[in-house]
């Protein structure tokens, strides 16, 4: 799933400072998983919004509003007969979400209140770690299922750098060496000569390098 | 011999190899490579420039590299990957070797978050071993990277090296990680410094096992301590670096000004050792801005005068 973190109070504060009226807009999917932007969260933050506020003597009105998906036009219309009636929408969705909901209202104020951060897992209840990095071109196969483009804080393809310690990156002792784990798979799965194998220089034209990227399945679309 | 190193050169005769290490300064002052370069001329068969070492900003490794040339040394150009793609990498290698340059060091380099601009970026476009099959491509094939794989006019001619922990973990597969890297292509290669001399040997004997030392030559490092405090540092503070209790208690016991002098020792003992152990070529002598004190090294390991 997409993991996010909500941004603090105070820079929320300072995004709607110049609005009244605004309405806030969470999202049912990953960033409610991840207890970040859901509709639990989005009445708390009205409710830091509408005090923080009513102690500077400048009260704010808040609509509070979570759709199904805010990266889908038929849930983003939800909004379509009120939105006009804010001055600006504080979307709680990833960032695709808040790219999505200010696409469809050029016209309106759409901010952020989620910084996005990763794609990840649950750990376990109130921990997430990052797992994939979207290259478009997955290797995972070669690896072990240890993905080294997001887990090794140097996108390794023939790890370990000279840093790897104890199993600890070198970066950070509260993280795992991606080589680490991969060494530690392959062995378990009798493929240890698979790290002798040399990765060949990555296409990155697949990832984010390419330019944003777009997914066309011909026999889905709706051609009228 | 493939270039005009001086190491490759020296190497075919079958002589034992000294090299040594200069850091850039943070700064444009050209004076302060000549000073370094002006205590290490003749003392060693070659100099490796730093590029950027822990991820702090210096002056650029080729530049300090082209300073060190003009003295009549030959130097070794260390490039890490972090901070250039494939782009500006096999640009680079054109550049360096239009300069003279006959020796390169392929390193994936640390982390950007241990050095100045924690919040930089990081490329990491292509790794190390990458790196050396970059070089290679460029020298033994005359071809680009590229789907068109074009014709380069004018070959650079580089000896190709590489590092290596034998200290990093996981410990079973640093010897098939070297393995890796001279698979890519690479002649030389420059180990972490040694100071646990019995686990160096352990791996040296995993690398003869795989006739590496026959594809390549290890050059062993070994770092003189210049305190029990330095050494304290290393153990703890610097990820994949092996330093023995013993020789910290070796360092505690003798009162602090003499420090110094023990760690030269030490250094001097473990060039002595590692020398013994079979399919050694050389050593590489980093005294991290301690440059004055490697002649003294180099003579007391009885590795002066450098050959011809
Ligand atoms: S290899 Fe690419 S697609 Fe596969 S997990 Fe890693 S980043 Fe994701
Ligand atoms: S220590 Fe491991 S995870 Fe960290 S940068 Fe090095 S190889 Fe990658």
């Amino acid at each position: 799933m997409i993991v996010g973190n909500r941004k603090s109070l105070e820079e929320i504060l300072e995004l709607v400072k110049p609005y009244k009226k605004i309405l806030l807009l969470g999202c049912r999917e990953c960033i409610t998983v991840c207890a970040a932007g859901g509709e639990r969260e989005v009445g708390v933050l009205a409710s830091e919004l509408k005090i923080a506020r009513k102690k500077d003597g400048e009260e704010i009105e808040i609509k509070e509003f979570t759709l199904e998906r805010q990266c889908d036009v038929e849930y983003i219309e939800q909004i379509k007969p009120f939105i006009d009636e804010y001055e600006a929408v504080v979307s709680m969705a990833c960032g695709a979400g808040i790219n999505y909901t200010a696409d469809c209202f050029p016209k309106n104020i759409v901010l952020p209140a989620i910084n996005t951060t990763f794609l990840g897992v649950t750990l376990e209840q109130g921990v997430w770690s990052e797992r994939c990095q979207g290259c478009g071109e997955c290797i995972l196969h070669l690896t072990g299922g240890v993905c080294p483009v997001a887990r090794c804080a140097k996108s390794l393809f023939n790890g370990p750098c000279g840093g790897s310690a104890k199993g600890v990156c070198e970066v950070d002792k509260d993280t795992d060496c991606a080589w680490q784990l991969i060494v530690d798979r392959l062995k378990a799965q009798g493929k240890l000569e698979n790290y002798e194998k040399i990765i060949e220089i990555k296409d990155w034209s697949t990832s984010r390098d390419g330019g944003p990227r777009r997914r066309i399945r011909e026999d889905l679309r709706i051609t009228s | 011999m493939k270039t005009k190193s001086n190491i490759e050169r020296l190497l075919e005769a079958g002589n034992f190899v000294v090299t040594s290490e200069c850091g850039p300064p943070r700064g444009s002052d050209p004076e302060v490579i000549r000073k370094k370069g002006a205590l290490l001329k003749g003392v060693v068969d070659a100099v490796n420039v730093t590029d950027n070492q822990t991820s702090i900003v210096r002056m650029s490794s080729l530049s300090a590299c082209v300073i060190l040339k003009e003295l009549g040394i030959d130097p070794i150009w260390q490039v890490v990957c972090r901070d250039r793609n494939r782009i500006a990498i096999q640009s680079d290698i054109l550049g360096a070797a239009a300069l003279g340059i006959n020796n390169m060091l392929c390193l994936s380099g640390d982390h950007q978050s241990f050095g100045d601009n924690p919040k930089a970026k990081n490329v990491y476009d292509i790794d190390s071993t990458q790196l050396i099959s970059v070089v290679k491509k460029l020298r033994d094939e005359g071809k680009f990277l590229g789907e068109k794989e074009e014709e380069v006019k004018g070959r650079p001619n580089l000896f190709i090296g590489a590092a290596e922990n034998p200290f990093g973990d996981p410990f079973e597969i640093r010897a098939m990680r070297l393995g890796k890297k001279v698979k890519a292509g690479c002649e030389f290669i420059q180990t972490q410094g040694i100071y646990n001399v019995e686990k160096f040997a352990q791996w040296m004997k995993e690398v003869c096992d795989r006739g590496l030392d026959k594809q390549c030559a290890i050059l062993a490092g070994v770092i003189p301590l210049k305190s029990a405090g330095m050494a304290s540092y290393m153990k703890k503070s610097v990820p994949g670096m092996d330093v023995p209790d013993e020789l910290i208690a070796r360092l505690k016991g003798v009162p602090k000004e003499q420090q110094g002098e023990e760690g030269i020792k030490i250094a001097v003992e473990t060039i002595q050792k590692v020398k013994e152990i079979p399919g050694v070529r050389g050593v590489h002598v980093m005294a991290i801005e301690w440059e004055e004190k490697v002649a003294e090294i180099v003579k007391a390991a009885g590795l002066s005068p450098r050959p011809e």
